[in-house]
């Protein structure tokens, strides 16, 4: 009564997961990379990239859903796919805020950025990635432990987005004219602050499928936690 | 018999069942809720079966079976010398795996084991048409049989044929039912339409059904009792539990490969 063939389908699966996290990773990193060189054409390449990842996603979706209703999985297996089906929304939410990221390229079109605000910025994103790679490490181990330390991480990238947010207030006040740029990175700098969330909601499933308990793994306290 | 104020239809006490020197079940406890379903699940073996029928001591029919430990129905142990096995069986009825109808009309497989119980009309109380008719009722069947009552049992479809099974057991006013893999001889709908029963009647009765179906117990169950076995192949419960639970978190390792499938 062993399940080769499931067990061969749940790891298909899993591969396609971790391809759909490096295809978003690469989104991130390549949006940041086009607005610091304030390349428009990768900028729209990512559009297009965007289109893949949420076809991935779909693709990955459908093959859950062929599984739950072929295979009637039980216990750790309707667990593990009902995280998939969780992970793979959130994995495709990063890619949105790497589109999100490449449409304020666009708008910015021509401006000058400034080079401190997008050395912050790329810092947010390297610290956010690391995040996700490892927590979708953890994914692949079933390492509940790492799972749960992970989000302790996000401390740091909160704080990041707190320094760019004082620089840019100081900044709009100083120059008021530069209003309108230092908005967007403000968008900027928050969409990399929620893919740090993000990676902290892929943690959470981790432990679902390890124990099943469901609760939020967010440390922070309150609303001024992420704004002060 | 006594009745009890129990939360609990049926406890099973360090129960040990025995057929000649075989150990086929060992050091069960198990408390069955009252008014729930409860499945009884387990590989081939495991010793389900002997565990339900124990429940109204059908074993006993077994020449070769004894048992040590308790059965308390209502908290009162049911292999007590004083008491009746006839009015056990009464009290706690049983549907087998295939539909076993009399070679009697619908009408008498359901008044047969009624008028044997001591069925009597009364100012207030039903007569036997109208009892009939509510167990035929009960049973989910009155509908697709009211036309045809003088008609042979045997004359129904498999699925119809247990349903009468199922209201020839409602006839003696049972407070709980034992089903014995009572859709495994089925098609899906008939299945189905068994399964729609078991929570309908969950309603007034204690259901314990044993089967092999995993879905069919996640499905129907409000609990479920996990049954295995090791090296000298005494069945014994692993877990038991909110059906919820057994099915998504089981907390033992046994539990967990044998409803991922990964067992053996």
């Amino acid at each position: 009564m062993t399940r080769e063939r499931f067990d061969r389908q749940l790891q298909m699966l899993l591969d396609q997961v971790l391809v759909l996290g490096s295809m978003v990773e690469q989104s991130v990193l390549d949006s940041l990379g086009a607005l610091k060189r304030r390349d428009l054409a990768a900028a729209h390449r990512i559009y297009e990239q965007d289109q893949k990842v949420n076809e991935k996603r779909y693709s990955i979706e459908s093959g859950c859903v062929t599984l739950i209703a072929t295979q009637q999985p039980m216990a750790r297996d309707v667990r593990f796919l009902a995280a998939i089906l969780e992970i793979i929304t959130e994995l495709e939410r990063i890619g949105d805020y790497a589109k999100g990221i490449s449409k304020i390229n666009l708008l910015l079109s021509e401006e000058t950025l400034d080079p401190f605000i997008l050395i912050d910025l790329q810092q947010m994103a390297k610290l956010g990635l690391d995040m996700l790679r490892r927590s979708l490490d953890a994914f692949v181990a079933g390492d509940e432990k790492v799972a749960r330390e992970i989000p302790d991480e996000d401390d740091a990238v909160d704080e990041l987005y707190n320094q760019i947010y004082l620089k840019l207030v100081q900044q709009m006040i100083a120059e008021p004219e530069t209003i309108d740029r230092a908005n967007h990175m403000m968008w900027a700098a928050h969409n990399l602050e929620r893919m740090a969330d993000r990676v902290t909601n892929i943690c959470e499933r981790i432990v679902y499928v390890a124990t099943g308990e469901m609760r939020e793994l967010d440390t922070s306290e309150g609303y001024e936690a992420g704004l002060n | 018999m006594l009745e009890s104020d129990s939360n609990f239809a049926l406890q099973a006490h360090n129960l040990n069942i025995f057929y000649g020197d075989f150990r086929a079940v060992k050091d069960v406890n198990l408390s069955i809720e009252r008014k729930k379903v409860t499945a009884i699940i387990g590989p081939s073996g495991c010793g389900k079966s002997t565990v339900l029928r124990s429940f109204n001591r059908m074993n006993e029919l077994v020449p070769t079976a004894r048992s040590e430990g308790q059965v308390l129905f209502m908290g009162q142990d049911i292999y007590d010398r004083q008491v009746d096995p006839v009015e056990v069986r009464r009290r706690i009825g049983m549907v087998f795996q295939k539909p076993n109808p009399f070679t009697k009309s619908i009408y008498e497989n359901v008044a047969w084991g009624a008028k044997l119980n001591g069925f009597k009309a009364g100012i207030g109380k039903p007569n036997m048409d109208e009892w009939v008719e509510y167990c035929l009722r009960k049973a989910a069947l009155w509908d697709e049989v009211k036309d045809k009552l003088k008609q042979s049992g045997l004359s129904l479809s498999g699925g119809q044929q247990q349903r009468l099974c199922i209201a020839r057991t409602l006839a003696v006013s049972p407070e709980v039912i034992l089903m014995d893999e009572p859709a495994s001889a089925l098609d899906p709908i008939a299945t189905l339409k068994i399964e729609e029963l078991m929570r309908e009647l969950a309603e007034e009765y204690t259901i314990i059904v044993v089967t092999h179906n995993m879905q069919q117990a996640a499905r129907v169950s409000d609990f479920t009792a996990f049954f295995s076995m090791n090296g000298d192949r005494a069945g014994f419960l692993v877990e038991y539990g909110n059906t919820n639970q057994i099915f998504t978190i089981p907390q033992n390792k046994m539990t967990e490969d044998y409803v991922t499938g990964r067992f053996g």
